[in-house]
């Protein structure tokens, strides 16, 4: 006790809870490695553990696999324009929300969560009801408009924190300076908030790429990559294959991940959180 | 924290000669005396795609759930009923959804119990560098791909998988058998039973556990633990009388995610588990297969107002403070 008080203002954990510290990151992060591992397998018919023995062919193969080339290229598609859309609708909202204080303003930050606070089944299961009211038909814009519905909410979050820091009186001073509204927003919100709109993106970026959940109900018959691996992991017929795309998702939504990261380090990471 | 940052001035046109300044002037100047519109024109786009388009399905789907299948031609009938209701309300669909909010219960205990230590960790031990990169550990998972995730618990659980190697190879083989040997939660292999599921549900949603406790936690003042502790109270009696109460509101927040997650998801218990169907399941076979949308819509109320009963709930536990 009296040791403990001598150390530095920071207390010294106890065994037991580095133990249980460790355990869950642990936890968190081995079930990724063994995939890795299972991409080098020679072995396709079964998951057996360890591998019997390593090779590279996988990923040749899958190099040539047209179906997921033509997957991947429809997510990419749809996750950039599903981002684009995120990013001007939720700077609109996190701009009118931050600027003033209006009747209907909770309202509006409540609209905004919805789409992730309700289960991903019941904005899926509603966007294709008003589909198939509306007549119609499924198509490359019906996969964005929901991906779009529920990527504002990262945009919003990120630059809502960041405008609550941005004080409000440097736009008067630049005001006061003699520009107009254009060029305030210009040379000054728009530096201020582009870091926190990066993390966005970057975060919409990795929420549509790899959303599988609404997809299954707004797709039809088209097949994003998300959706080529649902259907691999309920009829496994190429494991390997599979393992190999795998790994280059996890690659792919690392780099959105670690650039959000890097844009928003020491501040508002956090508020991007809640898928 | 990156300071507020101004771009250069001399790049600023001259406000005036330049013509399209001059337009650009005029506009905001007109906007300035008409706050109201302007706030009208930022918030019409999104307001017309999330309440318009979205809340409009919402409700299309609320209004489906009125409408009942023709028992004879297996059409939707386009008129008000409360036959879909009624037929929600069975003793087959209430195991659905016993079934369904017992896992999410679990699955919530089991995520605040594992993920405390390292929320605590994080908040009140570790050094600024340490946690940076402990934080970077939750985010990551957080953030990649969930199908993935899922794929890599298929591997881990497979009957030839890690786990049945593991166990071999420390003679724990008994042990594990005799899990699956459970009556309810057991299977043929982990890959289809309870536990398998828990296990999954357990690692997807963990990290949506962490963050909000360790907000909460890092909210506690130094002084407050150092006050119990100058008032005699031991590190154990510190942790159980101040900084567990102090955490309930993080780990309200918490379970949250986890329980509304679970109760949505229908990919994975379609993957790892048995057969006997989950909410999100459920709904989905009903507008797929089965083409019986008004069930679907009917179904797909139950864990909304789930939900909302736990969030009036979470509600009066403080845990929006949490958030």
């Amino acid at each position: 006790m009296r040791s403990r008080r001598q150390a530095s203002a920071r207390p010294r954990a106890s065994l037991l809870l580095k133990l249980g510290t460790i355990f869950c990151v642990l936890f968190l992060h081995v079930p990724m490695a063994f995939i890795i591992l299972y991409a080098f397998t020679t072995e396709d018919k079964s998951y057996v553990f360890p591998p019997p023995g390593l090779t590279l062919k996988w990923f040749a193969v899958a190099w040539g696999r047209q179906d997921v080339w033509d997957a991947l290229t429809l997510s990419v598609q749809v996750a950039l324009t599903a981002t684009v859309m995120a990013l001007i609708l939720g700077t609109l909202a996190a701009a009118a929300v931050s600027r003033a204080r209006f009747f209907g303003r909770e309202a509006v930050s409540l609209l905004v969560i919805l789409p992730i606070a309700l289960p991903g089944v019941v904005t899926g299961i509603a966007l294709r009801s008003a589909f198939g009211l509306a007549d119609i038909p499924f198509s490359f814009w019906t996969i964005v408009v929901g991906h779009a519905t529920f990527c504002v909410v990262v945009v919003y979050n990120n630059a809502v924190a960041r405008l609550r820091r941005t004080s409000g009186s440097l736009i008067e001073v630049s005001m006061d300076l003699g520009a107009n509204g254009f060029q305030t927003f210009r040379y000054v919100v728009l530096p201020n908030l582009a870091t926190a709109l990066l993390a966005g993106g970057m975060l919409a970026f990795a929420l549509s790429f790899d959303e599988v959940i609404v997809t299954t109900f707004t797709a039809g018959q088209q097949t994003t990559l998300p959706i080529w691996m649902l259907s691999e992991l309920v009829r496994p017929r190429q494991r390997p294959v599979t393992n190999v795309v795998a790994v280059f998702v996890i690659a792919v939504t690392f780099i959105p991940i670690l650039t959000a990261y890097w844009a928003t380090r020491s501040s508002a990471f956090a508020e991007g959180g809640g898928k | 924290m990156t300071g507020p940052s101004v771009s250069s001035p001399e790049t600023l046109p001259t406000p005036s000669g330049d013509a399209a300044a001059g337009i650009g002037r005029r506009i905001s100047r007109w906007f300035y005396g008409r706050p109201g519109i302007f706030l009208l024109l930022l918030l019409l786009p999104p307001l017309l795609w999330l309440g318009i388009v979205y809340v409009g399905s919402l409700f299309a789907l609320l209004l489906n759930s009125f409408f009942a299948i023709d028992p004879f031609t297996g059409m939707v009938k386009y008129e008000l009923t409360l036959a879909t209701w009624k037929q929600l309300f069975t003793l087959a669909n209430f195991d659905i959804i016993m079934r369904t909010v017992t896992m999410a219960a679990c699955v919530t205990v089991g995520a605040a119990i594992i993920g405390f230590p390292l929320a605590h960790y994080m908040a009140r031990y570790a050094g600024p560098r340490i946690k940076g990169l402990l934080y970077l550990a939750v985010m990551l998972p957080l953030w990649s791909s969930y199908l993935v995730r899922l794929y890599a618990w298929k591997l881990i659980l497979a009957k030839e998988g890690i786990i049945s190697w593991i166990a071999a190879h420390t003679g724990l083989s008994w042990l594990l058998d005799a899990l699956l040997a459970l009556p309810v939660i057991g299977g043929p292999s982990l890959s289809v039973s309870y536990i398998g599921m828990f296990l999954v549900f357990l690692y997807i949603w963990l990290p949506f556990m962490i963050l909000p406790i360790e907000a909460a936690l890092e909210r506690v003042p130094r002084t407050v633990t150092d006050a119990s502790a100058d008032l005699g109270a031991r590190p154990g009696m510190t942790f159980r009388k101040v900084i567990l109460p102090l955490a309930f509101p993080g780990v309200v927040a918490g379970s949250i995610f986890t329980f509304s997650l679970t109760l949505g998801d229908y990919i994975i218990p379609g993957v790892v588990g048995s057969s006997r169907l989950f909410i999100g399941q459920a709904v989905y076979l009903h507008q797929g297969t089965a083409g019986n949308l008004p069930l679907a819509a009917a179904f797909s109320t139950v864990p909304i107002v789930i939900m909302a009963a736990y969030l009036m709930i979470a509600k009066r536990l403080g845990a929006f403070n949490a958030l």
